[in-house]
């Protein structure tokens, strides 16, 4: 298949799409070309609709590909599409980012690093399809291990767990005394 | 007493103590922990004077901050640390304080991500279940009147016959779900046809409820006041399982 043919073929298929389209399905649908000809399609789709900065966007999602509204048009499709986008709490927010950088990991282990109960925030968490059980870990009680959803991934626009922030060093939260006296405080690698 | 403080919701004591020290401006790792204590029992005083309910854990955070005090009141013995004593209770708070403060950062980067119907959008799903044309939902009160007017068709003064009867949830749920598994739509009333009591009404209602919570089914009207209809929704599989294989609630 022509590449010129390939790439209006691939731009319907992820405009259809109910979520991320992964390289493996979009393989499986256009037969005959190879995963490296959808690849470059997908890349010079999201070029070409970056550059023309058009009204959707190509993005690596959850270990596929989506067509998404860039983030200057939100006031827009929000006026459009009315309601309020569901709001997370503090708390919730902190649970999810725990669970997320510490999966697999306990409710006890959660409570550990907040200090509070976390019972219903890891409800709410489930209840939205963010969090789900993974296993179980081997200690008395045998509880449930929880780690985050492709859901998760969709709707903090990650492609994948290790595209999350990086999480900060202890170090850089404390101040260098507390490392000892004699350091400087910007140390150096070399030392 | 009176008192000026700007109280702000607390997500627990590492939160609150977090706040403490970020308002003294001093850092996590050298805490004044006289200072620091005094004013998070002033803080969990105001809070039990505004009638907020404090979390035990508030009370655990300040049994150990009173520790670590009083422990530096002690004179100052020998060199060696006792072994015995086990981890330094500040330390170990210093330590609980840095990871909570980190996942608090990392919360935050996560919230300034392009949240998915926030920042950015995609095309709703079409498998959402989104009503068919001319279909609306049907709020609760609607569905209320509809009951009470399906209470009201029961034949009134029958001879007053006293059974125990025995309905359960569980049983209307199969039903409706075996009516609904063969893809029709029902009529909201038809689910009532064969209901002969107040109670069997009301537990055959609850069911249904309990079966739209579960996304088992769905209930809509083509138009305002028309005929509520309910038919089969996506998760009418995975509910028809746990309905099977659900423990008897009670009775």
């Amino acid at each position: 298949m022509e590449r010129a043919d390939l790439k209006p073929i691939v731009e319907s298929l992820l405009f259809v799409a109910d979520g991320p389209l992964t390289l493996q399905r979009l393989g499986e649908v256009v037969e005959g070309s190879s995963r490296d000809e959808i690849r470059t399609v997908l890349q010079e789709l999201q070029a070409e609709l970056d550059r023309e900065r058009r009204g959707v966007r190509l993005v690596e999602i959850a270990g596929g590909y989506q067509l998404r509204t860039p983030k200057v048009n939100a006031d827009w499709v929000k006026k459009l599409l009315g309601g309020r986008p569901p709001r997370m709490s503090r708390a919730t927010l902190e649970t999810l980012a725990i669970i997320a950088y510490r999966q697999p990991i306990t409710r006890a282990e959660i409570e550990a690093i907040r200090g509070v109960d976390v019972d219903g925030v890891v409800g709410t968490l489930l209840e939205r399809n963010l969090i789900r059980a993974v296993a179980r870990k081997d200690v008395p009680g045998r509880p449930f291990l929880y780690g985050t959803t492709p859901e998760f991934l969709q709707l903090f626009n990650l492609k994948d767990l290790t595209h999350l922030p990086t999480l900060k060093e202890m170090e850089e939260l404390t101040l260098p005394e507390d490392q000892g006296d004699s350091i400087p405080l910007e140390r150096t690698e070399e030392s | 007493m009176s008192t000026n403080v700007q109280l702000e919701i607390f997500e627990g004591p590492l939160d609150l103590l977090l706040h403490l020290i970020k308002k003294n401006e001093v850092s996590i790792s050298d805490i004044p922990i006289a200072a620091i204590t005094a004013q998070y029992l002033a803080t969990l005083e105001l809070m039990q004077n505004l009638n907020l309910d404090v979390a035990g854990e508030f009370l655990v955070m300040a049994a150990t901050l009173i520790h670590i005090k009083s422990r530096m009141l002690l004179p100052a013995g020998d060199d060696e640390p006792d072994e015995d004593e086990g981890i330094d209770p500040q330390e170990e708070l210093v330590r609980r304080l840095l990871e909570y403060q980190r996942y608090k950062d990392a919360a935050a980067e996560l919230e300034q991500r392009e949240l998915l119907t926030r920042d950015v959008f995609t095309r709703p799903a079409a498998t959402e279940q989104a009503p068919a044309q001319g279909f609306r939902e049907v709020s609760l009160f609607e569905l209320l009147t509809a009951l009470r007017r399906v209470i009201e068709r029961l034949p009134k003064d029958d001879a007053h016959e006293v059974v125990l009867e025995k309905i359960t949830m569980r049983e209307k749920m199969t039903l409706i779900l075996d009516i609904l598994r063969a893809g029709e739509r029902v009529i909201f009333v038809a689910l009532f046809s064969e209901v002969k009591s107040r109670m069997e009404i009301i537990v055959t209602f609850l069911a249904m409820l309990e079966l739209v919570k579960m996304r088992a089914i769905r209930i809509f009207q083509e138009a305002l006041n028309g005929p509520i209809q309910i038919e089969a929704a996506v998760g009418i599989d995975q509910a028809t399982e746990r309905v099977a294989m659900e423990v008897e609630p009670q009775g």
